[in-house]
């Protein structure tokens, strides 16, 4: 048997032996899409013991991108002469007036981009065309955006802006935890024993990062990599701590997660960022958990660029995103999911990210033909009763 | 104030978006809407890898659009003539001769178009087959474009297709998932990365006609091309109605594969193959097909992937390596990678 699956038997058993001394259940929250996606990719729901529950938090940048930020990245489609350059996960997320995908196929030039660099070269190779970057994201994606940025400058181009709307894990989980950031349809999120963190935004903000979730909440954290039997290991090693008088931080990561994180990465951050307070979907406005250019970058902000003004915010209906990423409802839960909401035509973006609690649910867990979340006998909702408020 | 967002608002709009051209279920919804209930009729409505003519004749069409037209292992020539014998090979026909319609753009290189019909010959020569007919056109535009047309000759005594799965069933692919898929969106978004990565596009009809030969429990054969293996094993559960557990243990990826997939957030049972075909054998027959297709150069690393249990609910759900079960779904199109 490979090393991995042994490992994976020894910590499932180590799993289900503290599962068993659980006094009550134990939830759980990962905040890492692809997280998210792992887990439900290797079945880890199914092998869980009964009174465990992993619950899927605000990992998804697309998801947690409040609506307002989404109608105007969209929005920006309809600048003349412009280039929209985007991740592939932005390109179906519905907006007011439809998404970038549908802005493209009615001639909006939007390109899907793998690094944020292309955007730059494409702006030095089209000088008579204004490109943007559309970027959201955590701490993993924003010293990409930063890069570009830079770059840009060095390069002297005035043709490049960005459009960003990045944010921090640690303010939003601790956003979660205090229930007070009061959002329109989320407020506070679900009632958690602990955190299983994410691998890849600790790479870049330490393990040391998360210590105010342990001083203010005495809540157990664990860093996890994103392999089946690590994501195993995490979830034991937080069960075990259950109980437990003091909550601890366990760096399940070393290979690639130190105590301080990547200065490298913080520098260039720091260098063009400054933190603000800025919108999440379903939790509303959270002090200092978001990125925005300094000054001494404005002339790449497309935002001051195009000249717009901040669009108001919106919830969407009936759809229950911002509540699914607090944790506080299953996607089952929510009247439209598999109804009149489905990776083809969906409604919100966690049916539309890729790393979206609903698509993974709707993906992994619902069986093809069923409608769950509808009572049987009635008719389920479909996509064209479906009422958006603006 | 409220705004109602229609049906005609989300991606049923009037307009076509490339997603629809994926092979998921965004193209099913496409031709079952707007298609199928235009041009329907027995022989198409079956929507197999060929249509069966006079009983006994196979006829297949396909457009190859792939960009860039070049990459690790091939080109769009390869392609075009792999996924026609393909097509014909997996409805258990004999390849007959390829038809062959080039769309060139203006200012493409002759030389590059030398290159690419010095392709086209050498996989017709691997398949044992010439191209017949064919047409050109000029168009502005970018690259090329070509559509290959096949016809094959079909043993009218012997049955394939969904409607002979039975619980029971085991399922077997010829070698390694995921490569083609791969390496051609390494080439296109990532150039500057370094890969082994090379397509797996291959002419498969010698090895279905020898497994053909040689095992009589073959009941359904199918190319995993786009939508990869999930895509066949899902359209094997909804068709047949029957439950089809896949066995990721038994799935072989190689690690390059699975490393550019990690990369750019692709699952490799999702992901195209050129060079892949899905057979579905009785369950006695099964270590014989599998000792067959071993023998064959492109069969070395064949492997038992699954198989179809009597559940009538055509759903289709992955054994995972920890011992753990999910579903498994059809992609939806456009494959997108994670930004996270």
């Amino acid at each position: 048997m490979a090393e991995h699956l042994k490992q994976a038997q020894i910590w499932l058993e180590r799993l289900r032996t503290a599962a068993a001394k659980l006094d009550k259940p134990a939830v759980f929250m990962e905040v890492c899409g692809t997280h998210t996606m792992s887990a439900f990719r290797c079945g880890l729901h199914s092998l869980t013991p009964d009174n465990v529950k992993l619950l899927s938090g605000p990992g998804c940048p697309v998801c947690v991108t409040a609506q307002s930020d989404i109608d105007q990245m969209i929005a920006l489609t309809q600048e003349r002469d412009a280039i929209i350059c985007t991740y592939g996960d932005m390109l179906r997320v519905p907006g007011k007036h439809g998404s970038l995908e549908k802005a493209r196929s009615q001639g909006a030039n939007v390109q899907v981009i793998y690094s944020t660099l292309d955007a730059v070269k494409l702006a030095a190779k089209t000088p008579d065309r204004q490109v943007v970057l559309a970027a959201v994201g955590f701490e993993t994606t924003a010293p990409a955006t930063a890069a570009a940025v830079k770059q840009a400058k060095a390069l002297g181009l005035t043709n490049f802006s960005a459009m960003t709307s990045h944010k921090l894990v640690i303010p939003a989980m601790l956003g979660l935890l205090a229930g007070a950031s009061g959002g329109a349809s989320g407020g506070g999120g679900a009632k958690i024993d602990g955190f299983l963190c994410p691998g890849h935004v600790s790479v870049i903000i330490g393990s040391d990062a998360y210590q105010p979730i342990l001083d203010q909440y005495n809540m157990p954290c664990v860093i996890s990599g994103f392999e089946d039997w690590q994501m195993t290991r995490g979830l034991a090693r937080l069960t075990e701590q259950i109980g437990k008088e003091k909550a601890c931080l366990v760096n399940d990561y070393p290979q690639v997660v130190t105590p301080a994180g990547n200065t490298h990465a913080w520098a260039l951050l720091t260098e063009v960022f400054e933190t603000a307070t800025v919108r999440w979907r379903g939790m509303g406005e959270i002090p200092d958990s978001g990125l925005i250019l300094q000054d001494a970058y404005a002339d790449y902000c497309a935002m001051r660029k195009f000249n717009l003004t901040p669009m108001p915010d919106r919830e969407l209906g009936q759809c229950l995103c911002g509540q699914v990423i607090t944790g506080n409802v299953t996607p089952a839960e929510c009247e439209l999911f598999g109804t009149a909401c489905t990776p083809i035509n969906p409604i919100g973006p966690c049916m539309v990210s890729a790393e979206g609690t609903c698509q993974a649910w709707f993906k992994y867990k619902r069986p093809p033909g069923t409608t769950p979340g509808t009572t049987p006998g009635t008719t389920p909702l479909t996509h064209d009763k479906v009422e958006v408020s603006a | 104030m409220m705004n109602t967002q229609t049906k005609t608002d989300s991606l049923n709009l009037g307009r076509i978006v490339l997603a629809h051209g994926g092979g998921g279920q965004l193209t099913d919804e496409l031709i079952q809407n707007l298609i199928l209930p235009r041009l329907g009729n027995s022989t198409l409505d079956p929507l197999d890898d060929a249509a069966i003519l006079n009983g006994n004749l196979a006829m297949t069409i396909d457009s190859y659009v792939v960009e860039p037209w070049k990459f690790p292992g091939g080109d769009i020539g390869r392609l075009a003539v792999c996924g026609t014998v393909n097509d014909l090979a997996v409805s258990g026909a004999k390849p007959l001769g390829i038809a062959l319609s080039l769309i060139l753009t203006e200012g493409f290189g002759r030389v590059d178009l030398q290159t690419v019909l010095d392709s086209i010959q050498t996989a017709a020569g691997e398949a044992g087959i010439d191209i017949v007919t064919g047409d050109t056109k000029v168009v502005s535009g970018e690259g090329l474009y070509i559509t290959t047309a096949g016809v094959g000759l079909i043993d009218p005594n012997r049955k394939l297709g969904v409607t002979n799965v039975k619980p029971g069933d085991k399922i077997l692919i010829n070698g390694p998932i995921g490569e083609h898929g791969l390496t051609v969106m390494l080439a296109r978004e990532m150039p500057e990365v370094q890969s082994v990565l090379k397509t797996d596009a291959a002419p498969l009809n010698h090895l279905i006609e020898k497994l053909m030969a040689a095992v009589p429990g073959v009941c359904f054969m199918r190319d995993a091309t786009r939508s990869g293996l999930a895509g066949v094993a899902t359209d094997l559960a909804k068709d047949s109605g029957l439950h089809v557990v896949l066995d990721e243990a038994g799935i072989p990826v190689d690690s390059a594969v699975q490393h550019a997939a990690d990369m750019l957030g692709l699952d490799p049972l999702e992901v195209a193959n050129e060079g892949k075909v899905v057979v579905v054998v009785r369950p006695d027959a099964a270590d014989a097909a599998l000792a067959q297709m071993r023998e064959h150069p492109l069969g070395q690393q064949a492997s038992i992937v699954g198989e179809v249990t009597g559940q009538a609910d055509g759903i289709c759900e992955l054994a995972t390596l920890i011992g753990g079960r999910r579903i498994v779904q059809k992609p939806y199109g456009e494959q997108l990678p994670r930004i996270c």
